[in-house]
């Protein structure tokens, strides 16, 4: 018998925001029957361009009808913007932890979301532009890739896990293989392969710390001086931030970023953060 | 919460008078068999009779009755023990719907060298005969199909695969760990050379099997050690289980009937009540060639895993050939083999009876199964879809 938290049968047992949204603004589906899991999301937004409705159906498993209903949940009143950051390790903490077997049901959440902002969008996440990798689940390279990268994941079985590839008839292994190392090496060389960190905040968790620790520590400092900064993005262990105002074009608005923005981001969120200045 | 356990085919309860039975072998009567003292030699009678009561209930000889610790060990012991028989033989037959304790032997034999044979089954699990006289060779040294399968409930025509196995002068193994205590078995009068069963299906305890050796039958130890069961499985004999599985085929015999009357109509009763009730619902397997305990069903548009939970949250113990129970990511391999749609194949949930189930648990799971399923179509995005493509929606 599965390991589940109380939080995935409180959302397994009483699923929040079952349906289907009517007259969606964005609409996504992924997975299929033949696949044995599958997740239709639509949702509506409001004035302000935050998801006022948002609807799931689910076939699948209890973790994956668990991870359909904390998505809704989650991203309910986020702007776009902020949903789209939303990992499928967000979906599980939130769920207080999948069994690793099973996390491919948070991804399966995060692709529809994706799936979903695209149709609003206008946009086709089209399968036919990556390479499909295993074929008796229909496994792109892009999310094999991708689920590497935001999971830190080092073998075959951790890839079957997170997105299924691999999980058939174990042809497409030596392929997965040589993807997760060539993934690996370039993450080494963007310094993402992570240091121990002092606790591990969740992304969510970690762009609210961001948000939070700016205004407090750093926004007053610089409006003092007629200069503001916003936060543009944040990718792993990178910040992203573009400075406004007379900083925008201050001299020592390089001192200003490392020495002051970094070490207040190190020392308030995590050790490890990087921040870069996105220029206009 | 009361509970209402119909995964029989996973194992069984230990019947009472089992455990009444076993019980001083674990305190009073510890001998060794094997000793030369008369402690020991008490014993020795004790595992004899046992040894009896198994052969009694098989229609074999004593002497073809050897205990193993449980039924892969048999099922091992069986393909091994004649692959070691026949070095020069590298083929090996077996069917596409068996146990793991077969099918992975199988594989890993592949992995070794050996050429092998899977042989098909049709939509309703039936094996295709055909197939199997067209696979065998004078280089095949042992065919392994089992008697009856697991998940559906299906029983082969095993004598009459005997039949054609034996008159290619092969020896026939058959893993009849789910038939053994549900259908009449009679060695006396079989094609069968070696057979597979194992106590905790049987209201023995787990930890116990057993492989029936015919006499004649080239066979070398799997089980390397001392002298016991005649030097064809080493390691002291485990006395109490041994008592025990005694007793439990001593039931079982007794049994049978029952088993075969009172238990195939509870599952009947089952079985047409959730057809009535639960629309697009479908039998997986052969019903007229069927164990009488056992029912495989599919709810299409659902998954198995999702039903399993719900009901257990009832007290309902059933079990599914869906992926997501297993921790694969396929359905079944039986249900692969048969070909059940996948609208289906995710949905499969097996409920096997015991003669411990009631008319009572059969209504308690009538009444909660109906509501389940539907509540799980709502949350399913294909059912409405379905509806709609039936004009319905």
């Amino acid at each position: 018998m599965w390991d589940y938290t109380e939080k995935v049968k409180d959302h397994f047992l009483n699923p929040r925001n079952v349906g289907e949204v009517e007259n969606p603004d964005g609409l996504g589906e992924v997975g299929s029957l033949a696949c044995g899991d599958a997740l239709r999301l639509s949702f509506k937004l409001d004035e302000q361009k935050r998801i006022k409705e948002v609807k799931f159906k689910t076939f699948g498993c209890a973790s994956a009808i668990a991870s359909s209903s904390a998505l809704t949940e989650m991203i309910k009143g986020m702007t776009l913007e902020e949903a789209e950051r939303v990992t499928n390790q967000d979906i599980a903490d939130y769920l207080g932890g999948l069994p690793e077997e099973k996390m491919h049901c948070s991804v399966m959440g995060r692709e529809a979301l994706e799936s979903a902002i695209a149709n609003y969008r206008g946009q086709k996440v089209v399968k036919e532009d990556f390479e499909i990798i295993c074929k008796c689940f229909g496994v792109t390279d892009r999310e094999i890739i991708k689920a590497i990268r935001e999971n830190d994941l080092k073998t075959v079985e951790q890839v079957t896990y997170y997105t299924k590839a691999g999980g058939g008839c174990a042809q497409c292994h030596p392929k997965i293989e040589s993807i997760i190392e060539q993934v690996r090496k370039e993450m080494e060389k963007e310094g993402l392969t992570p240091k121990p960190e002092k606790k591990k905040l969740t992304n969510i968790q970690k762009i609210k710390l961001i948000e939070e620790t700016l205004g407090r520590e750093i926004v007053p400092a610089l409006k003092a001086d007629g200069g503001d900064i916003d936060l543009i993005d944040v990718d792993g262990n990178k910040v992203y931030v573009a400075l406004r105002g007379k900083c925008s074009f201050c001299p020592s608005s390089e001192f200003t970023l490392k020495q002051y923005v970094e070490s207040k981001l190190k020392e308030f969120v995590s050790d490890d953060l990087v921040v870069e200045e996105v220029k206009p | 919460m009361k509970t209402v356990y119909v995964d029989n085919n996973a194992t069984t309860q230990v019947a009472p008078e089992v455990i009444e039975a076993m019980l001083p072998y674990f305190s009073e009567y510890y001998g060794n068999p094997s000793s030369m003292h008369f402690f020991g030699g008490q014993v020795q009678k004790k595992v004899n009779e046992a040894r009896e009561k198994v052969a009694d209930f098989l229609g074999a000889e004593p002497s073809e009755i050897v205990f193993t610790s449980c039924g892969t060990e048999s099922d091992n012991a069986a393909i091994f023990g004649t692959l070691d028989s026949y070095p020069e033989k590298r083929h090996l037959i077996t069917s596409r719907v068996e146990h793991p304790a077969v099918m992975n032997v199988s594989s890993f034999l592949s992995r070794k060298g050996y050429r092998t044979s899977e042989i098909a089954v049709d939509r309703e699990g039936r094996l295709d005969l055909d197939e199997l006289r067209e696979a065998i060779t004078d280089q095949t040294a042992i065919v392994s199909i089992m008697y009856a399968n697991n998940e559906t409930g299906v029983i082969f025509p095993v004598e009459t695969i005997g039949e054609i196995v034996k008159s290619n002068g092969i020896p026939f193994h058959t893993d009849a760990v789910q038939a053994a205590g549900k259908i009449p078995l009679n060695l006396k009068k079989s094609t069968i050379d070696l057979l597979s069963i194992s106590g905790h299906k049987l209201h023995a305890p787990k930890g116990i099997g057993v492989l029936y050796i015919r006499k004649g039958t080239k066979f070398s130890p799997f089980m390397i050690g001392g002298h016991q069961e005649k030097g064809r499985r080493g390691g002291t004999e485990n006395v109490p289980y041994i008592i025990g599985l005694g007793k439990a085929c001593e039931l079982a015999k007794k049994h049978l009937e029952d088993e075969n009357t009172r238990v195939k109509a509870l599952r009947d009763y089952l079985e047409s009540k959730i057809l009535e009730k639960i629309p697009n619902t479908l039998v997986n397997g052969d019903r007229s060639n069927r164990l009488p305990n056992t029912v495989s069903v599919s709810f299409e548009y659902v998954e198995g895993e999702s039903i399993l939970l719900l009901l257990s949250d009832l007290g309902i113990c059933a079990s599914s050939g869906s992926a997501c129970t297993s921790g694969s990511l396929e359905p079944s391999h039986v249900l692969r083999a048969m070909g059940v749609p996948f609208t289906a194949a995710h949905g499969s949930i097996r409920f096997s009876l015991s003669i411990y189930n009631t008319k009572e648990e059969m209504d308690y799971i009538i009444e909660h199964l109906p509501p389940i399923i539907q509540r799980l179509r709502d949350i399913s995005p294909f059912w409405k879809d379905y509806l709609k493509s039936q004009g319905k929606g």
